[in-house]
């Protein structure tokens, strides 16, 4: 393992410069909670290592005076959550970042890990897909912004490019009425994996909802939006027929796998019964009782 | 000896050990380093079971920084025909079990192990290894290992006249179970099925092993106990035992795994052989693939009851699995599971089973939760069939003193009844269950045990204690040996300091295990103790010039007595300790036993359980287990012991399962998915000890350890039928196993 380089830049361009020009296999460090792992269970054997932590743009909370937040990529779960607003936007996207590991992971994991790291159970995704967030990378022919949805292809691999950096999430300004939830389905109550994670983002307006958003998690190669669910609750008044509409998109889109995390069988069933519930928790946040 | 006058039996003292463990200066196996040191690694069977043809290690061995590799021509070999037994163990099946011989016989097992300056270079060497395998069909299930058509795992092994991987029976009779059902007014006959868990110590196999020049051999290990694996890698390198001294870490969980050696042989072979020390650490991953669960099981048990409740037959026929090596517990299951009532007709018989999966090893009342878990779920069955309450059946037929047991003793005063007595009478069955709620009861026995040990007791010089034993303490052992010795001494429990000797330093002290140290090293300190209070008492009389017969030892003072009476003012322990040179030299005694008397333990448990119906998610909201725990020298310890083990059940009854792939490979070997129970799945255990002291202790202790874990998983079980109304079988009762269930009565509806 001595033949690994460590560089710790502190602006986003030497990061960008050096990761892109990197021989051999190069990776970003964030919070490292995965890449560690990764590297002691002999996964990955880095060349470089090019820990992002020291750059400010990548490791701050902005908030616009018109109600956006922009969450840098490598904040930590613990940083986010002593953020004194970003919560009461986004109680869902901040439940599920905060779902994952122990305390001591919540003060190393991030978003921006924790979405690169390609896992389809990955607990922040599908609460990152529900709240429509933008994923801000930068590499050496510059910056573009990538809906969060686009960015999972399958286990372990995202549409970043090879030399490209995650740098933030730019979360969207909404109106009154709004909320997101997460909900996952684990056998324990912590310390444990999603055998299916569900977000939900909805804006209640005059009882209607008028615009919805779905994350669904661990239920096929990657992390899926799931459109028909949104469909089904927009224009709804969220009612008992309309949330089995949608519960039945969930189990509609599901292509998982029987392994030792869980059943075809039972995680398309668990999707169904995730949906009720977090959009229950989301239309309740909403209507602000 | 339970009463209000004791000072420190019964207190919750201070464990010696805490500061050092909770400011992380404790030294566990892989803590220890030596200068010079290097690295050892196990190179270890891709294939579930294959002969191993030819090893090749040259390359390896050319390769620089490696400085020996070694392989079973190495290790100690046991002919297959001959038994060689060691405790509960045959040295046939461990010089096996540490290093593959003739065949792998699990995805895992040893097949070579090579020392070398780095820990990568040693992982290097292992990849050149070539190894010729001759891959053979495997068998992991054990409906699949006693077809007639199975693979055979060893040839040798023959039951009804053929080869078989059936490699032993064990039965238990009393009365007549075919005239006792014929009284039944009602039977009931089920099939129950098990799976291997792990122990979950939460720190691996480790070892540091330096072999000297001339052959002496120094081992730092963590184990439950250091004289078991001075035995074993004695008998499996050659090396007199005389020359080994092994020295026993702090120890980060056993639960019985670690009453058998992995890595201590094999790191004295390559430490033999490169005149280097060796560390040998086992990861998580080779400790879940390589190291022993306990068995796997399927039973049938099938009991007769009356109508007034009187259960008048019960018979159960257990087969366990065993690993890739004969030895499964069945004595624990076939023994323990009818043990806690008086049945007039009893049959229990027991197969123990080989596959290819990794040896078992003990865990915590080995087979008795098996045993107890078919026993204690047909028992809440056929309670519910002739009407009564579960509680009031096992009161009923409870066992007491003069009930003759099926596996053979009569026992003296126990305390059985009285758990469920407790249980019938607490709180905790009044409070209302709510909806999805549901509420079950279990008993469970374990045998305990005696056996050697040894302890010395000594004064310092400024009048303080040491007593030192051979036991590993995994349970607080050391806090209640120093109550004791304390209570006994008449002086403050912070002047005794308790140590754990080694194999050169204390005489020879069976392992820590059955629930055995302290009460056997307790009558090893107690006979100490008592030798040094007559030597006191010697040296106060030489002083004043009287009959030693008329010294009484009182409150941690030597007074004169009858008719010296206030004659001499009192002399206190520093101050006979301050003149013991001109009274007779050094203050101190010790004593080496073989305990007998201890007797077994009982537990009932209420357990009260919450389904989450749409994902089959079963959670504990409510538990309380009630145990005759002889006397409670240290509460705490008892209390934790009682708790582990509850907490431990749980995680067999809901989740805790090995999942093998297509090609017989352990598929979840980490606590990822591996799922015991985390602090947040577990209510307060609540725990109620019951004090019945065992009369053949001086202080009447029984253990307390493992009975524990043999209610939860029949309680858990039947809490969930009280919940849902349906029957489970089988473990885990996990979410999607819970679901399939509701879904299919729902169909059927």
């Amino acid at each position: 393992m001595s033949d690994i380089q460590y560089l710790a830049p502190t602006t986003l361009d030497e990061a960008v410069s050096a990761y892109s020009g990197a021989k051999g296999s190069a990776h970003i460090l964030a919070g490292g909670t995965d890449l560690l792992v990764q590297m002691r269970s002999g996964m990955v054997n880095p060349g470089l290592i090019v820990d992002i932590k020291k750059i400010e743009e990548i490791t701050s909370v902005k908030e616009t005076e018109d109600g956006v937040f922009v969450v840098g990529a490598s904040v930590s779960g613990m940083e986010l959550a002593n953020n004194s607003n970003f919560g009461k936007t986004w109680p869902g996207v901040l439940e599920a970042l905060n779902l994952i590991g122990s305390t001591q992971i919540q003060g190393r994991a991030s978003l921006g890990g924790n979405l690169c790291n390609g896992s389809p159970a990955g607990d922040s995704v599908p609460a990152l897909i529900a709240a429509e967030a933008l994923l801000t990378v930068q590499g050496p022919n510059g910056r573009r912004e990538i809906p969060v949805k686009e960015v999972p292809v399958s286990p372990g691999k995202t549409s970043l490019a090879d030399n490209e950096i995650a740098v933030s999430f730019s979360f969207p300004s909404r109106p009154a009425g709004s909320a997101d939830a997460y909900l996952r389905m684990i056998p324990r109550t912590e310390m444990d994996i999603a055998v299916v994670g569900c977000g939900v983002s909805l804006t209640i307006e005059e009882n209607t909802c008028t615009r919805a958003c779905v994350g669904l998690g661990a239920v096929a190669p990657k992390v899926l939006e799931v459109e028909g669910a949104a469909e089904a609750l927009i224009g709804s008044q969220l009612d008992e027929d309309t949330i089995e509409n949608a519960a039945e998109a969930c189990r509609a889109c599901c292509n998982p796998i029987d392994d030792k995390r869980g059943t075809i069988y039972y995680r398309t069933k668990v999707s169904g019964v995730l949906l009720k519930r977090a959009v229950a928790i989301a239309a309740k946040r909403a209507k602000g009782v | 000896m339970n009463d209000a006058n004791n000072k420190w039996i019964g207190k919750r003292t201070i464990r010696p050990d805490g500061a050092d463990k909770v400011t992380g200066q404790a030294t566990f196996g892989a803590d220890t380093t030596m200068p010079g040191m290097i690295w050892g690694k196990v190179l270890r069977s891709p294939h579930a079971h294959a002969n191993i043809r030819s090893i090749d290690t040259s390359k390896a061995e050319s390769l620089p920084g490696v400085k020996a590799v070694i392989t079973s021509v190495d290790v100690t070999n046991y002919p297959l025909d001959k038994p060689v037994i060691l405790g509960i163990q045959d040295m046939r099946w461990m010089t096996r079990n540490v290093m593959a011989r003739e065949k792998a016989l699990f995805h895992g097992h040893p097949v070579a192990a090579v020392a070398a300056t780095s820990q990568k270079i040693a992982d290097q060497a292992c990849k050149l290894i070539e190894v010729d395998y001759e891959v053979l069909p495997w068998v992991v299930e054990i409906d699949d290992a006693i077809k007639s058509d199975a693979p055979i795992l060893h040839e040798f092994i023959e039951f009804e006249g053929k080869p078989s991987n059936i490699a032993g029976t064990l039965e238990h009779k009393k009365g007549d179970v075919q005239t006792g059902f014929e009284e039944a007014d009602v039977i009931v006959e089920r099939s129950f099925t098990t799976r291997p868990v792990h122990q979950g110590y939460i720190e691996p196999h480790a070892c540091l092993v330096s072999v000297s020049a001339d052959g002496r051999t120094t081992i730092w290990s963590s184990s439950q106990g250091q004289f078991m694996v001075r035995a074993m890698t004695s008998m499996l390198t050659d090396i007199p035992q005389s020359s080994i001294r092994a020295i026993p870490a702090e120890i980060g969980g056993g639960f019985g795994g670690k009453t058998i050696v992995y890595l201590e042989p094999l790191a004295t072979i390559l430490s033999k052989k490169s005149g280097r020390p060796v560390k040998m650490v086992m990861s998580r991953e080779e400790v879940m693939r390589a190291s022993g669960p306990t068995s796997g099981s399927k039973s049938t048990v099938k009991m007769g009851i009356k109508k007034d409740g009187s259960i008048v037959a019960a018979q159960g026929t257990y087969y366990l699995q065993a690993g890739g090596l004969p030895g499964s517990p069945i004595r624990g299951a076939v023994g323990c599971a009818f043990a806690p009532y008086d049945i007039p007709n009893v049959h229990a018989l027991g197969y123990d089973v080989v596959s290819n999966r990794s040896k078992v090893a003990a865990y915590r009342a080995p087979g008795a939760p098996i045993g107890a878990f078919a026993v204690e779920c047909v028992i809440d069955e056929v309670s519910e069939a002739i009407g009564m309450d579960p509680l009031e059946v096992r009161l009923k037929n409870a066992a007491k003193e003069g009930t003759k047991a099926a596996h053979g003793p009569v026992y003296p005063r126990i305390g059985y009844y009285e758990t469920v007595e407790a249980a019938l009478s607490h709180p905790h069955r009044e409070i209302p269950l709510g909806k999805l709620q549901g509420r079950g009861v279990a008993s469970g026995f374990w045998f305990n045990a005696g056996g050697e040990s040894s302890s010395q007791v000594n004064i310092t010089e400024d009048g303080n204690v040491v007593v030192t034993t051979g036991h590993p303490d995994i349970g607080g052992s050391r806090a209640s040996i120093a109550n004791i010795t304390a209570e006994l001494l008449g002086i403050d429990y912070k002047r005794v300091s308790v140590l754990i000797g080694d194999t050169a330093t204390i005489g020879y002290s069976n392992l820590t295990g059955g629930s055995r140290v302290l009460f056997a090293s307790g009558m090893a300190v107690t006979d100490s103790t008592e030798k040094v209070i007559v030597s006191l008492k010697e040296r106060a009389a030489k002083i004043w010039d009287i009959d030693p017969e008329a010294v009484d030892w009182e409150d941690g003072y030597a007074r004169p007595a009858g008719a010296n009476a206030g004659m001499f003012d009192p002399l206190s322990l520093e101050e006979l300790a301050e003149r013991a040179t001109e009274t007779g030299g050094p203050i101190g005694a010790g004593s080496q036993l073989n305990t007998a008397g201890a007797e077994g333990g009982f537990a009932t448990h209420m357990c009260d359980v919450e389904v989450d119906v749409e994902l089959g998610i079963v959670r504990i909201i409510r538990y309380t287990s009630f145990q005759d725990v002889g006397l409670a020298v240290h509460p705490s310890y008892v209390e934790g012991q009682m708790q582990g083990g509850a907490a431990q059940g749980i995680g067999w009854a809901l989740n805790e399962e090995y999942i093998y792939d297509s090609e017989g490979k352990v598929d979840n070997p980490g606590f990822l998915d591996y799922r015991m129970p985390v602090c947040s799945d577990l209510p307060m255990l609540d725990t109620v000890m019951i004090e019945v002291p065992n009369p053949k202790h001086p202080q009447g202790v029984r253990g307390v350890g493992e009975v524990p874990l043999v209610p939860p998983l029949a309680a858990i079980r039947n809490a969930i039928y009280d919940a849902l109304g349906i029957r489970f079988y089988g473990l885990p009762m996990s979410p999607p196993v819970v679901l399939e269930a509701l879904e299919q009565r729902e169909a059927a509806e």
